[in-house]
């Protein structure tokens, strides 16, 4: 009974569903339930998985479409971060704002892809704006979200004791709001990641995972190209979500341990 | 009616484990209500959900009308505590009140009558279609009594049932059980902490021991009845009780080598 | 009075509109039509039609209820399956265990990547725009229900518990109200989500739908086409928004009110 039993371990048990799912995906296509011309046997697709990570074409491919996804979220989070609180911080310019970002927002931001195609002449332009443009709002609301949270009276007291409007911005405002600002941050890494890759499935030409994946159809074993490929968006989106929640926890245990937040 | 005996449980294994329960025997025959006191901490509730069959206890058996208890028995129901949880609130008074009936194979309209002719019972006549967080604590608390009478238990159990609300509404809670246990004539087992209340409302009290708990007392309350929040009060006999039970739970707080 | 302070809050709109209008009239440029122009081929494109069919056009006709079809039926499976599963691993520790790696991966896919697949799989047409839909926005819903599940006060199950409810009670009389409030935030992101995804799965491949209007007005060099497709979603977008909020402030009302009470 004192002993740990296996399944205690979310590692072990992860795993073993994963595990799991690929023997099952395997049997299937091995024993003929689902044609492996139709869906391409699990291990033929990891195995193409793990040569495309030695592909230098695929690399390329992967590094423009990181580099898109970096300039768009960091450019975005430039810009509306400043925009956050300066609409926070000044209630009647926001209260005037607030119908034209409402009827801003509910635009799918996909949609402008076609009107980028033909306003940029360049697809690495094209591309990181409309990340831009997709990235901001999260970010965006989430720090004038985070400004409305914070505590009047540690701002009363930074006040009380003589410092100015700047001082309390600084000192009070923006590492209360930082939480705020990175679970706006995360969030818009995932969107600019669905922005890149449809910017580059629909603009075809240039280079990027998108494109990697279209252009795959054209030859025999297109779908094992094409899951392999996915199979590696999903691993970016993994890695950069892991990332950013760790970074979170990291710099803002404080506020976890404030609010009682466990995820 | 309820036997227990020897009744053993701790929470937990190893060094940071909980001594909960220390060999409780206790006999409830039909009909009574029985006050159970001790401090804070001392394993009511533990022992209530073990009653209850919400706990497994380690050791020792508990009958309920000759059937061990194993799981919640059929005939039983509770009254919690804090009854802002222990309501539903995204069903109506109504509605809580009535849902447990369809165990007792009742369709609707007798679901309904039913829970209607316990809300008036305790007072809450026409309040079946509100919800529950637009009554008072009070009338929250009046709900969940509705809820249990509603349901016909031959064992109401009670846990701390006005521990939550102002005194005045706890003096007419306490008054409203023992209307409604006349009116039934059921078997009630009620916990609390205060002293003051188990003696008013129970005919007998049984007062534990801090934790592993243990009965260190049972006294019948002779009482003339009716039973009145003012007269009842200045009794003698009523004086005497509280002086009796409150040594009793307190004694053990000074002998602290008699509990451990 | 009312009419005032609407006024008040929303004076910054026609100052917009305006001033787009004289800056897009002075520029001349042919990729910013004025939003004059923009009004007047929307109204052409969809909203010129015979009295009938209540003014819409037969592109309005094809199109629009095309793809809120697709929108509707993608939520409704994806919101069906994903209540289902969410409160299977809200419920059982062991289950989510074995499953949470997989979970996380499938939602770390950005959606758009499965479309070739997809395409390959369904070729194109509805199945496969409602298959992109479904596994893009099945993971807010899922995630919110088991979270909403996981979470339900102890309490109201001993309650449940104490006065013999049956499984089937206890799931939907008790765990589903409880992660309800949940599962309606999950459900608010799906549909803007799935709006997103509808318009990208009608860009990549399509043969109706207003994504692939959108896509029709680009290839044929139709700017006002393309910003009144544009606006058009966006209409869509708050409209369905809008609505969202009113049916859950009508179904959630025991939750709001009970919680600023208590």
């Amino acid at each position: 009974m004192t002993g740990r039993s296996p399944l205690s371990s979310r590692l072990l048990c992860g795993a073993a569903g994963v595990a799991g799912l690929f023997c099952v995906m395997e049997l299937a296509g091995r024993s003929g339930l689902i044609d492996p011309i139709v869906f391409p046997l699990a291990s033929t697709v990891v195995s193409r998985a793990a040569a495309l990570a030695a592909d230098g074409e695929f690399l390329a491919d992967v590094a423009s479409t990181l580099g898109a996804w970096a300039a768009g979220l960091l450019i975005a989070v430039l810009v509306a971060v400043p925009t956050g609180f300066l609409l926070g911080t000044l209630p009647r310019v926001e209260a005037a704002l607030r119908p034209v970002l409402e009827f801003l927002r509910p635009i799918p931001s996909v949609a402008l892809i076609p009107l980028a195609l033909l306003l940029f002449s360049d697809r690495f332009d094209m591309k990181v704006a409309v990340i831009v443009y997709a990235a901001w709002w999260p970010v965006l609301i989430n720090t004038m979200y985070g400004l409305k949270d914070v505590d009047p009276l540690a701002k009363e007291t930074l006040r009380s004791f003589g410092f100015g409007r700047m001082a309390v911005l600084w000192r009070v405002s923006l590492p209360s709001t930082a939480p705020f600002i990175a679970t706006g941050v995360r969030l818009a890494a995932a969107i600019a990641l669905i922005l890149a890759i449809s910017a580059e499935l629909l603009a075809g030409g240039a280079s990027g995972i998108g494109t990697f994946i279209i252009e795959a159809g054209g030859s025999p074993d297109a779908l094992e190209y094409i899951i392999a490929a996915t199979i590696w968006a999903g691993i970016i989106g993994v890695v950069s979500n892991s990332l950013f929640t760790l970074a979170e926890r990291r710099l803002f245990h404080w506020h976890l341990a404030r609010t009682g937040g466990t995820r | 009616m309820l036997e227990i005996s020897n009744l053993d449980h701790t929470y937990g294994s190893g060094p940071g484990a909980h001594h909960a329960l220390g060999g409780i025997d206790l006999r409830v025959t039909q009909g009574e209500l029985v006050c159970i006191v001790g401090p804070s901490g001392c394993g009511k509730s533990t022992l209530l959900r073990s009653i209850a069959g919400l706990l497994k206890p380690t050791g020792g058996t508990i009958t309920l009308n000759g059937t061990p208890v194993d799981r919640t028995p059929d005939d039983l129901a509770v009254v919690f505590q804090d009854y802002s949880r222990s309501l539903f609130p995204w069903m109506s008074v109504g509605d809580n009140v009535a849902l447990p009936l369809r165990r007792k194979g009742m369709d609707r309209g007798q679901r309904r009558a039913a829970a209607e002719e316990a809300l008036e019972q305790v007072g809450l006549a026409g309040a079946s279609g509100k919800y529950p967080w637009q009554l008072s604590g009070g009338m929250q608390q009046r709900v969940s009594i509705a809820r249990a009478l509603a349901y016909r238990p031959s064992l109401l159990l009670m846990d701390e049932p006005f521990g939550s609300v102002d005194a005045q509404t706890r003096e007419d809670l306490e008054d409203l059980t023992l209307r409604v246990r006349n009116h039934h004539n059921m078997t009630i087992l009620l916990i609390t902490h205060d002293i003051d209340e188990s003696v008013y409302v129970g005919d007998r009290v049984v007062v534990l021991a801090k934790a592993p708990a243990t009965v260190v007392g049972d006294l019948r309350v002779d009482l003339p009845g009716p039973r009145d929040q003012i007269t009842t009060r200045e009794n003698p006999a009523f004086v005497h009780l509280r002086a009796e039970v409150g040594r009793l739970v307190r004694g053990m707080r000074s002998h602290p080598a008699a509990a451990s | 009075m009312r009419f005032l302070r609407v006024a008040g809050r929303l004076w910054l709109v026609p100052v917009v509109l305006v001033a787009w209008e004289v800056a897009t009239r002075t520029a001349e440029d042919i990729f910013f039509p004025p939003p004059t122009v923009i009004a007047s081929r929307m109204h052409e494109l969809w909203f010129s039609g015979p009295a009938q069919h209540l003014w819409l056009t037969e592109g309005a006709l094809e199109n629009i209820p095309t793809s809120l079809g697709r929108i509707f039926s993608g939520w409704l499976l994806a919101g069906v399956i994903g209540i289902a599963l969410g409160i299977m691993l809200g419920r059982s520790e062991r289950f989510s265990q074995f499953v949470d790696p997989i979970i996380q991966f499938g939602r770390a896919i950005p959606p758009p990547a499965l479309l070739p697949l997809f395409l390959a799989l369904f070729a194109i047409g509805t199945q496969m725009q409602v298959a992109t839909i479904v596994f893009g926005i099945i993971w807010p819903i899922l995630l919110n229900a088991s979270d909403g599940a996981r979470h339900v006060d102890r309490l109201h199950l001993e309650t449940a518990s104490a006065f013999g409810f049956s499984r089937g009670q206890r799931l939907m009389r008790v765990i589903l109200p409880s992660a309800m409030p949940k599962i309606f935030a999950g459900l608010r992101l799906s549909l803007s989500l799935a709006l997103i995804l509808m318009v990208i799965s009608e860009l990549v491949g399509s043969t109706n739908g207003i994504g692939f209007q959108l896509l029709d007005a680009q290839r044929s060099y139709d700017y006002p086409g393309v910003w009144g497709s544009i606006v058009l979603l966006g209409v869509l977008g708050y409209v369905l928004n809008t609505a969202f909020l009113a049916a859950e402030r009508r179904i959630l009302s025991w939750h709001r009110t009970a919680n600023q009470t208590t």
